[in-house]
């Protein structure tokens, strides 16, 4: 087995008092695709928002492809130019075009002139399938229509790990499909994702492994098949069947 | 048509368009529906028009119906000779005027003042058409170029040196402060119960004050040897633009895309020059006129552009300090406003004039001008801070979660991300500060600055327009004056206001 691209180890996290992640371990093969399922609260956003250095932690350590992230979050600059996220939330900048928002990390953060970015942030609107709508402005579209971009806007980086904190959650069903099927076209081309849902269907698909969270820590991973075919642990099958119904 | 309602429906012949029954359009649908369509409305229309009769119409009497239109002195505008009971005294305003505009300013040389309003109309209003191309240096114009510009022009005067002299003489003065102090400390050692701490401390200080003389020699000698030269302001221009020119290129990247930045460097230069050689810098310039000559509406605009233009960074500053992990630098901020928003202006003001100079060491004087400068910009300045900082609020985490997922460092995640969204929420708060910024100038008429309404109350003084009406129509005038600035502002924000949130808009 090759070196991973994201190494998680003995991950520890606290709110204050409250231990909220604990003892994490996880590593993430390049190419692969993890799905992250669990409860309400039980720690999921701060595990993948911790590998981007949103969250701190206090103890264990974070690799991202041989970049090392530790409690005293050395490196984050280096880190978050591997890692794109994709919020719940979308977080476009509502003040700047779609074009804009695609263009704004290349050019401030790489140095690309903007002539580049624009055609790189052309290509990548393409492949979400919104190429005619590059000079509206975020507030101007639906919500699938907006994660598209927000996705689109992180692919512009070249990200090398893409994070997803439940990025269908907040859209009407009818759009649900259209965000999944971008998503599944980035699995396809062989991106190294990790993605916090409830759509089982998308895991099925998709995942190469799910990894159930409860409590801030991980109660059991495995392969879809296996998971929701047998899950071993008692809280797993609680959780699979309220939410499989 | 049958009675039986039928679930099925297919309409046959279309109907066609009919005028509505009562008149909803024009002058009388107005009526009809906005201004008599209740019985409040028809009270509130009713008030309204009573208020306009009892404001309007005695205005428009004073002002132009019962007017004197002209005159040579008071006695045009008393009653006994006009043969009626006179409204405003025009006149007057036409004798006052020049010192209404230009205060005490020398009259052979109130075309720099003209000058100066032209320049800053030229550079201004092409910044504030949004259409128009090159912002960026036209912003750069008038913020940095024309206020030195306008300085010279103004107050006169001339250099002595340039860059070289200037960093030369700061740094000196530096590094005397800091021997200072270690002298001072020296003497103290002598008398105090920790005389040992403070002989080693100062013996510290004053071993790296001699240290930086060391290290700042090459530049002193250097300028010192310009100074001796006959052409010392050329020589020392020469040798700073080489030095910035280099710099530039350097850091802009070198031989490979360093081009431009040099470019854009030796044109500076080259602006530089021509300014001072059409402006005469090098032999002493324009005669000096002291700031204590200034006055009028050239008061007024110098205090209230200064203070918009530099309140606003000021403002920014404190209030991203406010929101700062950093606490040093946040109570440094929280302390900074909350001391300029409990103190009055007038208080400010009075301090920056008549007690500061008696805290500054005795051969460190700011001009009056200046110190009343300072304080109305830092006092406007925590106001914008609290403005600023309402936009800062109401700007979702999420927002900078976003950038910094995308890699983008502090200073621009808030430069481009954070702040630009912020402003455009409080645009009409920044706008109210300034307007009454704008008004608030008058105050300085009471540290013996003479601006607009300063000036038309030493107008009052003079024997040859007192009249019953002279006070009336002076009032009026400023009013219409204060009033054009800051309608004008109001104005102008809310077209920005409206084209900046377009995004808002679906
Ligand atoms: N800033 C914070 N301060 C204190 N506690 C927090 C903070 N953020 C999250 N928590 C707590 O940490 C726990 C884990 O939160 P997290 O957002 O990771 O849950 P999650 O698994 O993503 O849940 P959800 O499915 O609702 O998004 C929750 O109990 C939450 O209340
Ligand atoms: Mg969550």
């Amino acid at each position: 087995m090759s070196e991973p691209i994201v190494k998680i180890s003995g991950l520890n996290k606290w709110y204050g008092e409250f231990h909220v992640l604990r003892d994490i371990d996880l590593a993430v093969q390049k190419g692969e695709r993890i799905v992250i399922c669990g409860p309400s609260g039980s720690g999921k956003s701060t595990l993948i928002r911790c590998i981007n250095a949103l969250e701190e932690f206090q103890e264990g350590e974070i690799v991202v492809d041989g970049i090392e992230l530790g409690p005293n979050l050395k490196h984050i600059d280096a880190v978050r130019r591997e890692v794109g996220m994709v919020f719940q939330s979308f977080n476009l900048f509502p003040h700047l075009t779609v074009l804009d928002n695609c263009t704004l990390a290349p050019i401030w953060v790489r140095n690309i002139p903007k002539k580049d970015a624009e055609e790189t942030a052309m290509k990548f609107l393409e492949r979400v399938k919104i190429p005619h709508q590059a000079n509206k402005f975020p507030g101007q579209m639906s919500g699938g229509q907006q994660q598209r971009v927000a996705i689109a806007r992180a692919l512009t980086m070249n990200p090398k790990v893409m994070l997803f904190d439940e990025p269908t959650s907040a859209l009407d069903p009818e759009m649900v499909k259209e965000v999944l099927d971008t998503m599944v076209d980035l699995a396809e081309e062989g991106m190294t994702m990790l993605v916090v849902t409830h759509e089982m269907g998308f895991a099925r698909e998709v995942a190469n492994r799910v990894v159930f969270m409860d409590a801030g820590q991980i109660i059991e991973a495995n392969t879809p098949n296996e998971f929701f075919a047998a899950p071993q642990h008692a809280r797993t099958k609680l959780f699979l069947s309220q939410i499989l119904r | 048509m049958s009675d039986v309602i039928s679930s099925s429906f297919v309409r046959r012949d279309l109907l066609a368009e009919r005028p509505a029954p009562v008149k909803t359009t024009g002058f009388i649908g107005l009526m009809r529906t906005r201004l008599f369509n209740s019985p409040t409305n028809i009270l509130l229309t009713i008030l309204g028009a009573l208020l306009l009769w009892f404001t309007i119409v005695p205005s428009v009497k004073f002002l132009m119906v019962d007017a004197v239109w002209s005159g040579k002195d008071r006695a045009a505008c008393l009653a006994e000779n006009a043969g009626f009971a006179v409204g405003a005294c025009w006149p007057y305003i036409q004798a006052k005027f020049p010192q209404l505009i230009y205060g005490f300013y020398p009259e052979a040389e109130r075309w720099r003042v003209n000058l100066t309003l032209l320049l800053a109309a030229i550079l201004l209003l092409p910044l504030l058409i949004p259409r128009l191309p090159a912002k960026g240096l036209n912003a750069g114009l008038f913020f940095v170029a024309f206020p030195v510009v306008a300085f010279f022009l103004l107050h006169g005067g001339g250099i002595k040196g340039f860059g070289l002299s200037w960093t030369a003489g700061l740094l000196q003065l530096f590094d005397e402060s800091i021997v200072g102090a270690g002298q001072a400390l020296l003497t103290s050692s002598k008398t105090s119960a920790i005389g040992p701490l403070l002989w080693v401390l100062g013996s510290l200080i004053a071993l790296l004050g001699t240290v930086i003389h060391w290290l700042i020699f090459p530049l002193t000698w250097l300028r010192d040897y310009i100074q001796g030269t006959g052409q010392s302001v050329w020589t020392d221009f020469a040798v700073t633009a080489a030095i910035v020119c280099l710099i530039t290129f350097v850091l802009g990247g070198g031989v490979r895309t360093g081009g431009r930045a040099l470019a854009s460097s030796i044109a500076t230069f080259i602006a530089i020059a021509i300014v001072i050689k059409l402006m005469d810098l090098d032999h002493g310039g324009l005669p000096v006129v002291t700031t204590n000559l200034w006055g009028g509406l050239l008061v007024t605009l110098v205090v209230s552009v200064t203070g918009i233009v530099t309140s606003l960074p000021i403002g920014i500053a404190l209030a991203l300090g406010r929101r700062s992990t950093i606490p040093l630098i946040r109570i440094f901020s929280i302390a900074f406003i909350e001391f300029w928003r409990g103190v009055p202006l007038i208080t400010v003001l009075f301090f920056a004039t008549y007690m500061l100079p008696l805290f500054l060491p005795g051969n460190f004087t700011v001009d009056g001008l200046v110190r009343a400068l300072i304080g109305i910009a830092l006092f406007t300045g925590a106001y914008q801070a609290e403005n600023v900082r309402g936009g800062l609020a109401a700007i979702p985490r999420g927002q900078s979660e976003a950038a910094a997922a995308l890699g983008l460092s502090w200073w621009k995640t808030t430069s481009l991300i954070v702040l630009p969204q912020a402003l455009r929420h409080v645009i009409p708060n920044l706008v109210n500060s300034f307007i009454s910024l704008f008004k608030d100038t008058s105050l300085v008429s009471i540290v013996a600055l003479f601006d607009l309404l300063g000036s038309l109350r030493a107008s009052f003084a003079d024997p040859k327009w007192s009249t019953p009406s002279t006070a009336f129509t002076g009032f009026a005038f400023a009013g219409i004056i204060y009033f054009m600035f800051c309608f004008g502002m109001s104005r102008y924000s809310l077209f920005v206001e409206h084209r900046l949130n377009a995004h808002r808009r679906n």
